[in-house]
């Protein structure tokens, strides 16, 4: 009642409103007693975050940072050529850029991504450098040398559609919902899957309670280098491993070999004040004082003498100890000038963290936790890449420079540059293999990855998009631990809980939720210095003393320095980066069990915005959203203004959120923005989804990418290897945000079905549908198939090349029966039919293509046009007709043909559909319309759904669907199923009764046979059905006779070679059981391979034409029936010097 | 009225649903087996409520379940009508389908006399002899030749395509009717047209043409959807209510509420009544409520058939129903007169 009260003080300030209109029920749409602060509308930010980020920014993010800012570092980082030969040569790279000249404004290419994706080339960009090099004595600057091209993710900042309006995107002959951030690399769309892995740098404590064993790793990653540090209990005592290292080190040798040397100081380090903690590891000391180590300098000859090496000069032990502590151990630390006190103080943090965990089992890590992984985008996994074909292409130019400087004397002074162009292609086709393999081979960390990327699935608009949302785990497919694949309470919000797939894969490709955000890396040091500055303690001018009484402070892992006030110090730099001093994206949160302050500005981490809530009120007004809906707001505006943050899943645990207005408290620090994108994008399309059995959602997911529809805007325009075209698709009766956000209700895939739940007929058990006749008719469920066949026109060595030959005619000048799809020019004319036999490309090779000895020198003499004729033939069931017909020329100046064959299905038995929930079927009868029951209105159903798919199924999300629809129907609105909300069943059955019809949605029918009133009340009304790809045209499959395997003489195998239908071992088995011995013997043999042969009943082996050849004999000649396979394997074991012999005698004895 | 000629509509399920009002049906206690055709013509009645032009309704009383029905089927599925069978495209420069395009126009319903063509005999589909199938006597063509263009006289900076372009979308009326042999006499004073003429067939933009013949042939809504002569023909039984206990005052208006408008009046003296049964929508809302669950009986009238024929323009639905009643005439004839029905 407080805030009615407030509600009224502030309209009796307003003397503009009339007192009387305060005495109304309600006021503006509003009732008295709702509460003033209400953001019904805080869903608004959804869009603007979407409009601002998109659905695949991540991706665009990461190789916008890729190119922008990441290559300048790779080129600092490997800056200068030198020559080994000539000491006053030098190299040295500039500036680097990608797409542009320095010189120009924005981008100066013509190929568009769609001519790449039709001629089959690739969307790429030049990549300039500028360089600085001498040549004799002169110091040469040299702008905008091409040094190869890089792909380029479509819609990022190096694109030609980016900022594009919808008019623009159109005359690029592209389609504005398609949401980019894949590549197009020799005309086909790959994309980089996100893939997930352990945080990088951080250290993770993990226990085996049964082994007594608990270890504190840390992987570090640099770009140089990988390497694993593992601190570790052995026998209760705490030791150093790493892989470099052959034997395991004694924690207090290795503290010591890093400057520790004093054991109070050590024991300092690792366990304060905490005499339990003094207890664990006192044990260590013994075991260092029994290898009488009592200096750096034979701690780290210790460890020298055990370093696994493979160096050209040898060092000395002393060096070798020095070496592995600096570089080798914890990789990611660099010490400079032999000043190892930072590494030690990592090494005795490990060694605290796992005196800690020996302590309590419970202060372990989660490796499952999502706030310890980090996502590798595209722009990483390029990154990677192209450092390290930069290094080769230095490489290999240092060597020709060398090569070249290296004579003694040369007429003219050399220029480098001329041999940078030598080796241009290194960059270009190495990237473009990378991609287009997916082979991510790199020398430096030994890496070998395969599968990194995928073609960009093109079936429906949901598959692509649900593509560019997809996170590929490094985890085993095979192993059987349920932990990675569990669904993990810190995935809330971050990745999409019901979009995964199921089966092996299942758990661990996983999906983003709506609202994520995913970082790039951020400096590090001034983030250090905003650290002091706020009053934490460096950690170089700490005493040991005290490092454990305060609260250490990290940045992304690594101790830089304590605070006595922790909750201050954090609240602090939260205000600094609310007002936008530090990077939104840098998180940083409190762990009370360590002790410990964490910042973390690196990459990779998932994060998502919340309303922040100060004093249990939330930031945003409503004045906020209403200049959002005005369009005079950005969601970056609410980003600056500090009324909403990013959180990542770290900080997201550090804080208290309130899922709904109606809960917040004093102690609330943030507030959802709206809870429906805990889903994803896909997920995102199932109405009523919390009213659903879990499983059925993630069913759904699976499907709803398989479901036909419209693509993009210029799916006419393409030219893919297959594609699913629905041809009147419909945007759903029952919406949801998502669909609205995702533009689905532009690009549909499926149709409103009017359903009625019954059983009819018989033919729907076990899920069939019974479909109505005249839907079909009117266009229910039609859809397009559009198959491309490319051909190019190859030219030879010796200036001949592949021919189109034309079209052949009869007597009456009308073209031959093959030959009538064809046109003069022997290629398919657009709008012919072709059948099964016709040919569509009449392509030619020449007979003669090496050049021969006689006319090798390039003169052709007159060889006679000697073709081959190679048509394109179409084999299928059912006829095509020609769409498109494209001949262009490819990168390597080869004519390409491309034909477009369509086809136009209607649905038939055993076609595939499905609801929105998981709920698949194929169709079992198609029943004619007056036999399909119907309601007073003279409505008959599209659709009858057998009533037993609901009970074990447990949708009850499609039963309020199909109420919504009915409701949307005769309202003329479309409903919402928002998940968390959406249009509630009361009022949708309100419409219902409104119109006259049942509350329940069930209508009471006639019967189509008898004209009788059906006994019970169906429940009849609209739901959206999607059609799936599978469909019988494509696997309809049987065979009489056909073909054979050469070898073996059996059948072949598989509908493509049009096999046969195996009779397999266990049909084979009931056949014996049964007894039927001529059946197994026709089918077997006789219906097989059945092959006479003629075997010598004396030597037993077989001969030919009733010729024994072993016994020089026609004599013993007997002919019998045995399987051509067995013939084959007694010739096979007669080769291997084994003589099967056969000794026939009568089973019937005389 | 007995009882027994009421289909009861219970909260959850409909009883007595089963008629039996046709010949040699003998029940247990037998007093009205023998069904009498006198009796029949005498009580058979249709009475037309509301007769239009693409539009009727009309009681059907007093007769079984299964002749409504028959009437019902036969109107869907084997009156015949004219549809587009063969499209020939010449020329398709559209973003539409040649097929798709073939499939939009075989769904324009046609404004011709079935009477007025033979029936096209369905041979072998090959393409050799399927221009000889057609003849002046059983086909129509119609022909649509539309091609779009820029509108040069178009007022800058608008966008609507309707008047930026001559023929930016093609209609169901840019379907030509060519006569052929003495078509054009017969068809003199009932020219071929669609029944609609603003049907959306496809849009076009500048440059896009389209050229096509289409032949027009008879059949029957069994073959496909577009040979229906009707977009719906179906009946409902006429909704029967039993208000068994008066209700007077609020709950009164509290039951008025619960049907339609006009269905439950109330009288001087509030209390409610049955005003016209007929509008009732049969939502059985009543039954949802306590009070009224034991005292208000919901039912339909077995024999009461209100029909509803809606045509889709070719013929008027008062033509289509005497059809199928002759449909269903030769049909008995045919059984009748069938050897093996002795």
């Amino acid at each position: 009642m407080a805030v009615v009260g407030t509600k009224k003080s502030l309209n009796k300030n307003d003397e503009d409103h009339s007192f009387n209109e305060l005495l109304k029920d309600e006021y503006k749409g509003k009732k008295l007693a709702d509460p003033v602060n209400k953001l019904e509308d805080k869903w608004e930010l959804l869009p603007a975050f979407l409009k601002v980020k998109g659905l695949v920014k991540q991706h665009l993010d990461s190789f916008n940072y890729f190119v922008d800012t990441d290559l300048k570092k790779i080129i600092d980082a490997n800056q200068m050529i030198l020559s080994d030969v000539d000491p006053e040569f030098y190299f040295k790279y500039l500036d680097i850029r990608v797409g542009s000249k320095s010189t120009s404004q924005g981008k100066d290419r013509t190929q568009t991504p769609h001519q790449c994706r039709l001629r089959d080339m690739s969307y790429n960009a030049p990549i300039y450098v500028d360089v600085e090099y001498t040549r004799g004595k002169k110091i040469i600057m040299h702008r905008d040398v091409e040094i190869g091209k890089m792909p380029i993710m479509l819609r990022s900042n190096k694109c030609i559609l980016e900022g594009c309006d919808e008019l623009e995107m159109a005359k690029l002959l592209e389609c504005p919902l398609d949401p980019g951030g894949y590549f197009i690399v020799n005309g086909t769309e790959k994309v980089i899957l996100v893939q997930e892995q352990l945080s990088k740098n951080r250290i993770i404590v993990e226990a085996d309670e049964k082994k007594h064993i608990v270890q504190a790793s840390v992987t570090s990653s640099t770009h140089e280098r990988k390497s694993k540090t593992y601190v570790v209990t052995k026998n209760g005592k705490i030791y150093l491993k790493h892989n470099s290292i052959s034997e395991e080190i004694p924690i207090v040798i290795a503290l010591k070999a890093a400057g520790l040397v004093s054991d109070l100081e050590i024991m300092q380090l690792v366990c304060g004040n905490d005499s339990l903690y003094q207890e664990i590891f006192a044990i260590n000391f013994e075991e260092c004082s029994n290898h009488n180590i009592t200096t750096q300098r034979q701690a780290l000859e210790y460890i020298g003498a055990k370093v696994k090496t493979i160096r050209r000069q040898k060092l000395s032990i002393f060096q070798e100890g020095v070496e592995a502590i600096a570089t080798t151990v914890i990789a990611h630390l660099t010490a400079i000038d032999m000043d190892f006190k930072e590494k030690a103080l990592y090494l005795a943090i490990m060694a605290r963290r796992v005196v800690m965990a020996i302590h309590d089992p419970k202060n372990v890590d989660d490796r499952d936790y999502v706030g310890n992984k980090r996502l590798e985008l595209a722009g990483q996994l390029m990154s990677l890449l192209f450092e390290d074909l930069f290094k080769k292409f230095n490489g290999d130019f240092k060597n020709s420079i060398d090569k070249v400087l290296k004579k003694p004397n040369r007429a003219t002074e050399y220029d480098a540059l001329l041999s940078i162009n030598v080796h241009s292609n290194n960059i270009t086709s190495g990237l473009n293999r990378a991609i287009s393999t997916g082979n991510w081979s790199l020398k430096r960390f030994k890496m070998e990855r395969a599968g990194v990327t995928h073609v960009l699935s093109r079936l429906s608009y949901i598959s692509a998009l649900g593509m560019m949302t997809r996170i590929s785990s490094q985890f085993e497919k095979s192993r059987k631990v349920s932990g990675p694949r569990a669904l993990q309470p810190s995935q809330f919000g971050m990745l999409c809980t019901s979009d995964t797939p199921e089966g092996e894969a299942c758990g661990l490709v996983k999906n983003l939720a709506l609202m994520t955000h995913i970082t790039t890396d951020d400096e590090e040091d001034p983030i250090k210095k905003v650290c002091y500055l706020l009053g934490v303690e460096n950690i170089s001018v700490l005493d040991s003393t005290a490092l454990h009484l305060n609260f250490g402070v990290y940045v992304n892992g690594t101790l830089i320095g304590t605070t006595r006030f922790p909750a201050k110090f954090v609240s602090q730099f939260r205000k600094l980066r609310r007002q936008g001093k530090v990077s939104a994206f840098i998180s940083i949160y409190v762990n009370q069990q360590q002790l410990a302050v964490h910042i973390a500005t690196d990459g990779g981490r998932i994060c998502r915005p919340l309303i922040i809530v100060e004093n249990g009120k939330s930031k945003i007004a409503p004045n906020h959203l209403n200049l959002l809906k005005e369009g005079k707001f950005e969601f970056d505006d609410f980003l600056k203004l500090g009324l909403v943050e990013y959180l990542d899943c770290n900080e997201e645990n550090d804080s208290l959120i309130a899922l709904y207005e109606k809960d917040l408290a004093n102690d609330i620090t943030h507030l959802e923005i709206e809870p429906f994108t805990v889903l994803g994008a896909v997920a995102g399309l199932i109405p009523y989804p919390h009213h659903n059995q879990s499983p059925r959602n993630t069913y759904q997911c699976a499907m709803g990418k398989q479901a036909i529809g419209a693509i993009a805007y210029n799916q006419f325009r393409r030219i893919d290897t297959l594609l699913y075209l629905m041809i009147y698709p419909q945007q759903p009766m029952v919406k949801t945000k998502t669909i609205e956000l995702i533009g689905y209700d532009k690009l549909p895939a499926g149709q409103n079905a009017t359903v009625a739940v019954m059983s009819y007929s018989g033919y729907d058990i076990e899920d069939a549908l019974v479909i109505n006749k005249a839907s079909i008719d009117r266009g229910f469920g039609r859809c397009e198939t559009r198959k491309k066949t490319t051909c190019v026109l190859k030219k030879y060595p010796n200036h001949t090349q592949d021919i189109l030959a034309g079209m052949r005619v009869d007597e009456n000048n009308k073209p031959i029966w093959q030959h009538e799809p064809l046109g003069a020019d022997g290629l398919g004319e657009v709008g012919m039919r072709v059948e099964s036999g016709q040919i569509y490309i009449n392509k030619s090779i020449p007979q003669v293509a090496e050049p021969t000895a006689m006319n090798a020198n390039g003169i052709n003499q007159a060889a006679p046009a000697a073709f081959k004729n190679t048509p394109v033939v179409y084999r299928a069931p059912e006829a095509s007709y020609i769409d498109q017909v494209m001949m262009s020329v490819s990168d390597d100046e080869q004519s390409l043909i491309k034909v477009l064959l369509r086809q136009n299905r209607r649905p038939e038995l055993g076609d595939k559909f499905s609801s929105r929930h998981g709920q698949k079927g194929v169709c079992g009868i198609i029943v004619n319309h007056e036999d399909m029951p119907f309601n007073d209105q003279g409505v008959s159903p599209d659709i009858i759904m057998n009533p037993h798919g609901f009970p074990s199924r447990m949708t009850v999300g499609k039963m309020i669907e199909l109420v919504s629809g009915k409701a949307g129907i005769l309202n003329g609105s479309l409903e919402y199923g928002t998940c968390f909300g959406g249009s509630k069943l009361e009022d949708m059955s309100k419409i219902l009764v409104e119109n006259g019809f049942n509350y329940s949605g069930k209508d009471q029918l006639y019967s189509g046979i008898t004209g009788e009133c059906l006994q019970a009340y169906i429940f009849f009304g609209p739901i959206y059905y999607q059609k799936l790809k599978h469909m019988v045209l494509d696997k309809m499959h049987a065979r009489a006779r056909g073909p054979r395997a050469v070898l073996t003489r059996q059948p072949t195998e598989g509908r493509s070679r049009d096999g046969g239908l195996r009779l397999g071992e266990m049909e084979r088995d009931c056949v014996i059981a049964y007894g039927a011995s001529q059946l197994l013997l026709e089918r077997l043999m006789i219906s097989s391979d059945a092959f006479e042969v003629d075997t010598c009943n004396k030597c037993g082996l077989m001969g030919y034409s009733g010729w024994c050849n072993t016994c020089k004999s026609s004599e013993n000649i007997i002919k019998m029936t045995i399987p051509y396979a067995a013939k084959l394997l007694f010739q096979e074991l007669i080769a291997m010097n084994i003589a099967p012999r056969l000794r026939l005698s009568d089973v019937f004895a005389k | 009225m007995s009882n027994n000629n009421i289909v009861n509509i219970e909260y959850n399920r409909v009883t007595n649903v089963t008629s039996t009002d046709f010949p040699s049906y003998s029940q247990e206690n037998a007093f009205s087996t023998i069904w009498d055709t006198e009796k029949f013509k005498e009580n058979l009645d249709i009475e037309i409520k509301s007769l239009e032009e693409r539009d009727c309704n009309f009681d059907l009383k007093h007769v079984d379940t299964s002749i409504a029905n028959a009437f019902r089927r036969i109107m869907i599925s084997e009156v015949p009508s004219v549809a587009a069978e063969a499209v020939y495209v010449y020329n398709n420069t559209s973003v539409l389908q040649d097929e798709v395009l073939a499939h939009r126009i075989g769904l324009v319903p046609l404004q011709v006399d079935p009477e007025e063509l033979t029936w096209c005999e369905s041979t072998a589909e090959g393409d050799e002899g399927a221009e000889s199938k057609y003849t002046d006597k059983n086909t129509i063509v119609l022909t649509l030749d539309i091609a779009c263009t820029r509108n040069l006289n178009a007022p800058k900076g608008c966008t609507d395509p309707k008047i930026l372009y001559h023929n930016s979308s093609v209609y169901s009326r840019d379907l030509k009717f060519q006569p052929e042999g003495n078509q054009a006499e017969i068809f003199a004073n009932k020219p071929v047209v669609p029944c609609d003429d603003d049907i959306l067939i496809c849009k076009l933009r500048p440059g896009q043409e389209i050229s096509l013949r289409v032949h027009c042939i008879l059949g029957v809504g069994a073959d496909h959807a577009k040979f229906s002569p009707v977009s719906t023909a179906s009946y409902r039984l006429l909704p029967h209510i039993n208000i068994m206990k008066p209700f007077g005052g609020e709950s009164a208006i509290r039951l008025q509420k619960c049907f339609p408008e006009g269905v439950i009046g109330i009288d001087e003296e509030g209390k409610a009544f049955v005003k016209d049964a007929r509008k009732d929508t049969v939502s059985r809302e009543v039954l949802r409520h306590e009070e009224f669950k034991s005292s208000v009986k919901l039912g339909r009238i077995r024999d009461h058939f209100i029909f509803n024929v809606e045509s889709t323009g070719a013929m008027t639905p008062e033509e289509i129903f005497f059809k199928s009643v002759r449909i269903l005439k030769s049909k008995a004839e045919y059984l009748k007169n069938c050897p093996i029905s002795q």
